[in-house]
């Protein structure tokens, strides 16, 4: 059962590793939210064919990732958690898309073309998004939601729902502990066990998610949720933001690679 | 110092299943006054914390603090003026550092970060868990975890100080820590407890209570050596104030 308690002390490093004092880090919030969004929107909009434009934009999260002094291997780890979903959804693109082109004198079916195309372009906005958390926090960036007046109510629904899933996580490897104790043998739940294991779980967690939120009250939590006090935005952040945003335009709008290509070529000639 | 006053007249309680956890019980703390509640397992003492506290409400009777009656509408006053501290640490502490779960009521308040920090600060100090300030709460000891959650009610500065069983799960030197820090809490406290030597040390009165109805409420230095009280109620005369077990002389 050691896994599921690795699990919980990894759902946390997102917010233990935001809570380091970086660059990136200081900046503030509704800052990185803008920057992240735009990233998202510059990513996405690139045709279906398109994978060598989309080449540049490898240049965010890897400056991100250096300049906040991030540990690769996690966030790695973590993009590769949600890949099956994204092979499963463009799996399938090479079967229908039969067409095929011409490349190094070497056959292509396009279908493989979108198919790589899918595979960059969530890697790169689930990488993003990744990021914007791992260097902000969840309650800063509810923080910078609530600047952008974003009502109060999703804002919340958010921020719990985050904060239950650790919950929940913790009364499920409580119960397995449990279970696994006094089941010394076993591999896993049997599965006799398996649907009273479900029902105490899904009880427990709401009679402890109940609790919580009694606990939140008594302490004076009316619906809003209070994570500190936000800087004001200075300059260096609308430099930070302005800087990517004419990194994203121009990387959209030019072929990048192409142009540093000819242009070194130009000089060699 | 009337507001400080804690009045609870005819409190009867149903759990959502049937189970009558509390049947009739008055009772009224004035300011200042050290109230230890004790009783056997399932003797209902912690339901009648909640009861006090706002998170569960009587079926019949009323719980007054101070002058005003505790229904949903005065839940927000009351709860600044009550601190309650969970019997499970693990119900009240939800924030990713112990740090921002202190902090989590005065934020409430609104005060600036600074007050905040202060008052967090003091709070962690008074506990003696500096130390500890961010760290995840889960990742704690049990005993860390209560000093924790005790921290994350003194931040608030309650006027009445209400807490389920403080001392369990404590080192005795954490204990003595808790219970000095709880005799420097001049305010009103109640205090549930198993932990009798504690109570007699620290409370001037205790509420015995048995089957969810009070069995003795008075003085604790003659309530605790009633043997046969004690006894019928499940709970035993405090080692303090047994006879020595060593030579049998009398205390
Ligand atoms: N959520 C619940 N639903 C139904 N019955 C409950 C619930 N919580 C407690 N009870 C019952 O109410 C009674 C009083 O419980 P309470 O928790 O107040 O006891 P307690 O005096 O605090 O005991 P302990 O010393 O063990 O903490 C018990 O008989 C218990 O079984
Ligand atoms: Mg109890």
């Amino acid at each position: 059962m050691a896994n599921i308690a690795d699990s919980i002390y990894n759902m946390r490093l997102l917010d233990d590793l935001a809570r380091q004092e970086t660059v990136i880090h200081k900046l503030h919030p509704l800052v990185k939210l803008l920057t992240t969004v735009s990233y998202l929107t510059v990513v996405v909009s690139f045709g279906r064919y398109e994978v060598a434009g989309l080449l540049p934009l490898f240049f965010y999260p890897v400056m991100v990732l250096a300049l906040a002094e991030l540990p690769v291997k996690p966030i790695l780890l973590r993009i590769l958690l949600v890949s099956p979903f994204i092979i499963g959804i463009g799996i399938l693109n090479p079967v229908f898309d039969q067409q095929t082109f011409v490349l190094a004198g070497r056959e292509f079916s396009r279908g493989w073309v979108t198919f790589l195309s899918i595979l960059l372009k969530s890697g790169l906005t689930v990488t993003a998004a990744l990021l914007l958390i791992a260097t902000t926090g969840m309650d800063r960036l509810a923080g910078a939601l609530r600047i952008l007046k974003v009502p109060r109510v999703f804002v919340l629904q958010l921020l719990l729902t985050y904060r239950y899933i650790s919950v929940l996580m913790e009364e499920v490897a409580r119960t397995l502990r449990a279970y696994s104790l006094r089941a010394p043998k076993q591999k896993g739940v049997h599965r006799s066990a398996w649907g009273s294991l479900a029902g105490q779980l899904l009880l427990r967690t709401f009679d402890r998610a109940q609790r919580i939120y009694e606990a939140m009250c008594l302490r004076g939590f009316s619906g809003e949720y209070h994570s500190g006090e936000i800087n004001k935005i200075c300059r260096w952040d609308w430099a930070y933001l302005g800087g990517w945003v004419v990194f994203f335009i121009l990387a959209r709008t030019y072929n990048l690679p192409l142009l540093i290509g000819s242009l070194l070529t130009g000089v060699i000639r | 110092m009337s507001h400080h006053k804690l009045e609870v007249r005819n409190l009867h309680f149903n759990y959502p299943d049937g189970h009558n956890a509390v049947k009739g019980m008055s009772f009224s703390i004035h300011h200042g006054e050290s109230v230890g509640i004790i009783g056997a397992n399932g003797a209902g003492k912690s339901t009648l914390l909640m009861l006090l506290m706002g998170v569960l409400f009587p079926s019949q009777g009323e719980v007054c603090v101070g002058d005003v009656q505790v229904t949903k509408k005065t839940l927000p006053m009351i709860r600044q003026r009550l601190g309650m501290v969970f019997q499970d640490p693990d119900d009240q502490l939800f924030m990713n550092t112990v740090y921002d779960d202190v902090a989590f009521g005065p934020r409430n308040y609104k005060l600036n970060e600074k007050e905040v920090e202060k008052r967090v600060l003091n709070a962690l100090e008074v506990v003696g868990i500096l130390h500890l300030k961010d760290r995840a709460p889960f990742k704690l000891s049990g005993g860390e975890k209560r000093a924790a959650a005790i921290a994350s009610v003194l931040s608030m500065q309650p006027d009445i100080l209400v807490m389920d069983e403080p001392s369990a799960a404590l080192d005795p030197k954490s204990r003595r820590r808790v219970m000095e820090l709880l005799r420097s809490f001049k305010h009103t406290k109640i205090v549930t407890s198993h932990d009798l030597d504690m109570i007699y040390e620290m409370c001037d009165r205790t509420i015995v209570i048995k089957n969810g109805e009070i069995a003795a409420d008075g003085v604790t230095s003659e309530i605790l050596v009633n043997a046969e009280l004690m006894d019928a109620c499940g709970l035993e005369v405090p080692l303090a104030l047994q006879n020595c077990p060593v030579c049998g002389s009398k205390k």
